[in-house]
């Protein structure tokens, strides 16, 4: 039997027209023995669904089982890692690797051996009457691991544990984790990883989940990695494994799916269906000049090799650029568009003329400026553009969106916003 | 910006020294021997407290500056009796409005309304109340000016407690429910440690703005009796009726060095030893530092407090786990749920209701009727230009020079505690001195006021004018000189919109402070003569003397009023400007 199993969940939001959908339809099973990997991109709903798995939000629809049983509050049988550490500052490392312990009520005796046990085990000792702040980013996440493993749950959760760390810390700690599952000396049955780094998921789990984003989170592919651990990264089948799941990760692959019955395909382009990415004017600008002076296209592993960026920090600036027509993507390779070559040449003056009738064609920059210009006296609140973002994003989305419609309408002089009236309005700002 | 998120491998800095391993040093035994002394003062002071009282013994106050040291000590239990009652009912009040989203819709904004009521009103309320609960004994007294100085702190540790339990963050609070903390455990590892710092810095500003308070309520009339309780206030007040100027000299300086005393040896301490909850995961580039906090430090005596009380916390914890588990059930059945809502909203809105319908009918029944009203709302006017006044003039005195420290490290290092100590020194203490310069110089008691107030309130705006001009980044300063912007435009440029978020904190405060000494600052006494300013203060004294229960119903009433509207109409649009527009 599988240690979790998640059947038809669903969880969402509250918008103005009703629920707003952040993951639909999730089936996944968590069998003992494996390490599972969540891949996507933010906003895939990624650590939404492994919070579910913790018992920490309750799914709008669908089942979560523990051996079994169906979840009615926090998991008995899961510990967290967190991205951000989490570690109690005012507690020195072995009390914050006692804290689970203590709260099962063990006796100060077997917490202090239990504890004493784990940061021998995650190479602490020495470490133990030192407080987190003492420690470097790669200890203190130690902390976070021996204080997981020290509870012995059945499925270790992480949510993107490596992703706060340098580099070559976050090298060193991932090939310590794997020699300690290996080794048989691992407390734990399973392991769950939330990350959005494609070589991680595929350098440490058995089975990788990919998570589509639009329209909303659901499951768009799952891969098998029967590599040899250790992996070499070198290797064909490595990297062969990298390019098929990045393709499928950014929708562009021959295998994206139709969408869920009863969602109908999208005839144009509304500020519903083609939300802006969080990328600012400078960003992309950058992106296009760094493209134009690599002949005007580049292969994304290499971009993401030039610039040092994570994919999930690269793909905003490579949607600005397509949706704008500055940049077309073909497979894994990004090609300027002529368009976009005039863009990234020109200076400033020129490049806002290039833009202007670009980010026009955006729906929701071109949906501002049109109400503006149908206003009465050419100004607007944003509540009005809240209002009607609010039937299809959550809060925090429509602030999203607001934000960078705000940097490229502004950026382009198509209307200006006041901040402190939360207003929009078409002529200058005044002096 | 690019911050970098995590300082790698960063070479673990040294600690404050750990206790030598030694057994005991010489400091151990002093550190002893103060907690002994500590002890034995306590119970000495204590039990004088619950003495039955003779109408001789309530103004018995000796003069002789040798007793002056005991008062001062009564004065210093009935403060900390205060600020522990303060921490009792913040801890209480702030868990449940954090908790339990029914009671947050009642608590915060009956909060919002107590903070907005003169303490002085709760401090005539309360010695009616309490001296009819214990008749003939000192105790209704004490527990009437501790309520006071407690009605001074308790709201302010509220709102700060309450809001670090509801910005808690988000992983800790998945930590806690995730590995099954229990209630008990979830507050006293995570919540109370994360709002200590919080809590620590406004219980300290609250004790300093306590002081005003238990000077007021060491001496006061109620219902045509004089009442006295022994302690520095009432020690300078019976110096004044006896018109010895030299023992009010020795009361103010006892009063300084209470101040300034409890100041070095338990505040600077206390948040210096609070800065291990901070939750930045580095270093502070500034730490607060304590001499006396790093004497104890040095003792071995915490250590094996901490060792030997270790049984007890184990023992508390398991005890704690009685308050259930810190868990969310993940399915809720609305339809209860909306009932339990409807029941309370309910019963809320039948009490209150009732209490108001009891209210009206109480004030309908006496002569004046509601009509009772309409003076305060007058007199209101009146305290309210001497409150405009006092900010106006005070901005304009103490901004500018506010700034010209701010500006300076050196005037800073310098300035900062004494205009700390400055703003806790209690004003009404020198009122007698103030006001036998007016009756000297003629001045009347309308303008004279306003300085009375400002002796009080005018610090808050200096210190935060200070504050406001230190957090100006000196880039931006070098770079106003390297452009040439100077005098009128460098200032409306730079400095007002720099030190103007900080400025109108300072200014809310100091309004609010203002309102609140007005009661004793509208009616001044000194060795038999009494001057009345014209005010909703002096209205507010005067139906207090006399035991006027309507009238000081509706001046207490109309004061709230007075102070919730402005705060909503003028102080919280400020504030929202300083946030949006000029946080630097």
């Amino acid at each position: 039997m599988a240690l979790l199993t998640v059947t038809g969940l669903t969880k969402s939001y509250a918008g103005a027209d009703g629920d707003l959908p952040v993951l639909a339809g999730i089936d996944l099973d968590i069998n003992e023995g494996e390490i599972v990997a969540l891949l996507g991109k933010s906003g895939s709903g990624k650590s939404t669904l492994l919070r579910c798995l913790a018992g920490l939000i309750p799914p709008s629809s669908g089942t979560i089982t523990y051996r079994g049983r169906p979840l009615t509050g926090a998991n008995p049988g899961t510990a967290m890692v967190f991205q951000t550490f989490a570690l109690l500052p005012w507690l020195t490392v072995q009390q914050n690797v006692e804290i689970g312990l203590e709260a099962r009520g063990l006796p100060a005796r077997e917490r202090r051996e239990a504890a004493l046990k784990a940061i021998d085990l995650i190479g602490l000792d020495g470490f133990e009457s030192a407080y987190p702040k003492e420690l470097s980013g790669g200890m203190r996440q130690r902390v976070g691991f021996a204080r997981a493993l020290v509870v012995e749950p059945d499925v270790l959760l992480m949510d993107e544990p490596f992703s706060a760390l340098d580099v070559l810390t976050a090298e060193n700690l991932r090939g310590e984790l794997l020699e300690l599952w290996e080794s048989g000396e691992f407390p734990t049955k399973a392991i769950v990883l939330v990350t959005h780094n494609i070589e991680e998921a595929v350098l440490l789990a058995d089975r990788v989940v990919v998570l589509a984003s639009r329209p909303y989170g659901t499951i768009r592919a799952t891969y098998d990695i029967p590599l040899p651990r250790p992996r070499d990264r070198d290797s064909a089948d490595f990297t062969k494994l990298i390019d098929v799941i990045y393709q499928t990760m950014t929708g562009r692959g021959h295998d994206t799916p139709l969408p869920p019955p009863g969602v109908r395909a999208p005839a144009k382009r509304t500020p519903a269906n083609t939300p802006l990415p969080a990328a600012s004017v400078d960003g992309f600008s950058g992106l296009a000049e760094i493209l134009q002076r690599h002949g005007g296209r580049l292969d994304v592993a290499e971009l993401t090799d030039e610039l040092s960026l994570e994919v999930d920090d690269l793909l905003p600036l490579i949607d600005a650029l397509e949706l704008l027509g500055f940049a077309a993507v073909e497979g894994t390779e990004v090609r300027l568009t002529p368009q976009g070559c005039a863009f990234s040449e020109a200076d400033v003056q020129t490049s806002k003329e290039i833009f202007a009738p670009a980010a026009i064609e955006i729906p929701l920059v071109r949906f501002i400026a049109t109400s503006l210009a149908n206003s009465v006296d050419g100004r607007l609140r944003a509540g009005f553009f809240r209002d009607v973002l609010a039937h299809h994003y959550t809060s925090e989305q429509v602030a999203e969106q607001l934000d960078v419609a705000t940097d490229w309408g502004r950026y382009a002089e198509l209307y200006s916003y006041d901040t402190l009236h939360e207003e929009y309005s078409l002529e200058a700002p005044p002096d | 910006m690019g911050v970098p998120r995590s300082p790698a491998n960063r070479v673990a800095p040294s600690r404050p020294r750990s206790p030598r391993p030694g057994w005991f040093s010489w400091v151990d035994v002093v550190v002893a021997a103060g907690l002994l002394v500590l002890l034995y003062v306590v119970i000495r002071l204590g039990k004088d407290i619950t003495l039955s009282f003779t109408p001789t013994q309530v103004s018995g106050i000796d003069t002789d500056p040798v007793r002056l040291p005991y008062y001062a000590g009564r004065s210093l239990l009935r403060m900390f009796a205060a600020l522990a009652v303060s921490l009792v009912f913040t801890l209480v009040w702030a868990y449940a409005a954090a908790h339990s989203r029914r009671l947050e819709r009642v608590l915060i904004p009956a909060l919002d309304i107590l903070q907005s009521v003169p303490v002085l009103a709760f401090l005539t309320v309360a010695v009616t109340a309490f001296v009819a609960l214990f008749p003939g004994s000192v105790l209704g007294l004490e527990l009437a000016s501790v309520f006071a100085i407690f009605t001074s702190q308790a709201w302010n540790m509220t709102f700060a407690f309450y809001h670090s339990l509801i910005t808690t963050p988000r992983e800790l609070d998945e930590l806690s429910r995730g590995m099954g903390f229990s209630r008990w455990m979830r507050f006293w590892k995570v919540e109370l440690p994360s709002g200590a710092i919080g809590l620590v810095w406004n219980a300290m500003m609250s004790f300093g703005g306590g002081w005003f308070f238990l000077v007021a309520s060491e001496l006061i009339s109620v219902s045509n009796r004089e009442y006295t309780l022994p302690g520095v206030g009432s020690y300078a007040g019976a110096a004044i009726v006896a018109g010895n100027l030299g023992h009010v000299g020795w009361a103010i300086l006892t009063m300084a060095i209470l101040v300034i005393g409890v100041n070095f040896l338990f505040w600077r301490p206390l948040t210096a030893w609070a800065e291990r909850f901070k939750v930045e995961q580095s270093e502070a580039a500034q730490v607060q530092r304590s001499l006396v906090l790093d004497f104890l430090r040095r003792a071995n005596w915490p250590r094996l407090l901490g060792r030997a009380l270790a049984p007890l916390r184990e023992a508390a914890g398991r005890a704690g786990r009685a308050f259930g588990v810190d868990d969310r059930p993940l399915l809720v059945d609305v339809r209860r749920r909306r009932a339990g809502d409807v029941l309370f909203t309910v019963v809320t809105l039948a009490l209150i209701g009732w209490g108001l319908v009891s209210l009206v009918g109480y004030l309908a029944d006496q002569p004046a009727g509601l009509s009772v009203f309409a003076e305060p709302l007058l007199l209101g006017l009146a305290t309210l230009a001497r409150v405009v006044v006092l900010v106006a003039v005070a901005t304009l005195v103490w901004v500018p020079i506010g700034v010209k420290i701010g500006f300076s490290p050196r005037l800073t290092r310098i300035a900062q505690p004494v205009v700390q100590i400055l703003a806790s020194f209690p004003a009404n203490f020198l009122f007698p001195l103030a006001t036998w310069l007016f009756l000297r110089t003629g001045l009347s008691l309308n303008i004279g006021g306003i300085l009375l107030m400002a002796l009080g309130a005018q610090w808050y705006i200096l210190f935060n004018a200070i504050a406001g001009a230190m957090a100006i980044p000196t880039d931006l300063r070098e770079a106003m000189d390297d452009l040439g912007v100077h005098g009128w435009r460098r200032w409306k440029r730079l400095i007002i919109p720099g030190v103007f978020p900080s400025y109108v904190t300072g200014a809310i405060t100091a309004s609010g402070g203002a309102w609140n000494a007005s009661i004793v600052a509208e009616v001044v006494t000194f060795g038999g003569t009494t001057l009345t300013a014209t005010g909703l203060g002096a209205y507010i004294a005067h139906a207090t003397a006399t035991g006027d229960h309507p009238r000081l119903l509706a001046g207490v009433a109309v004061m709230s009023m007075y102070v919730v509207l402005i705060n909503r109409l003028f102080w919280r649009r400020l504030y929202r400007l300083a946030e949006h527009r000029y946080s630097l």
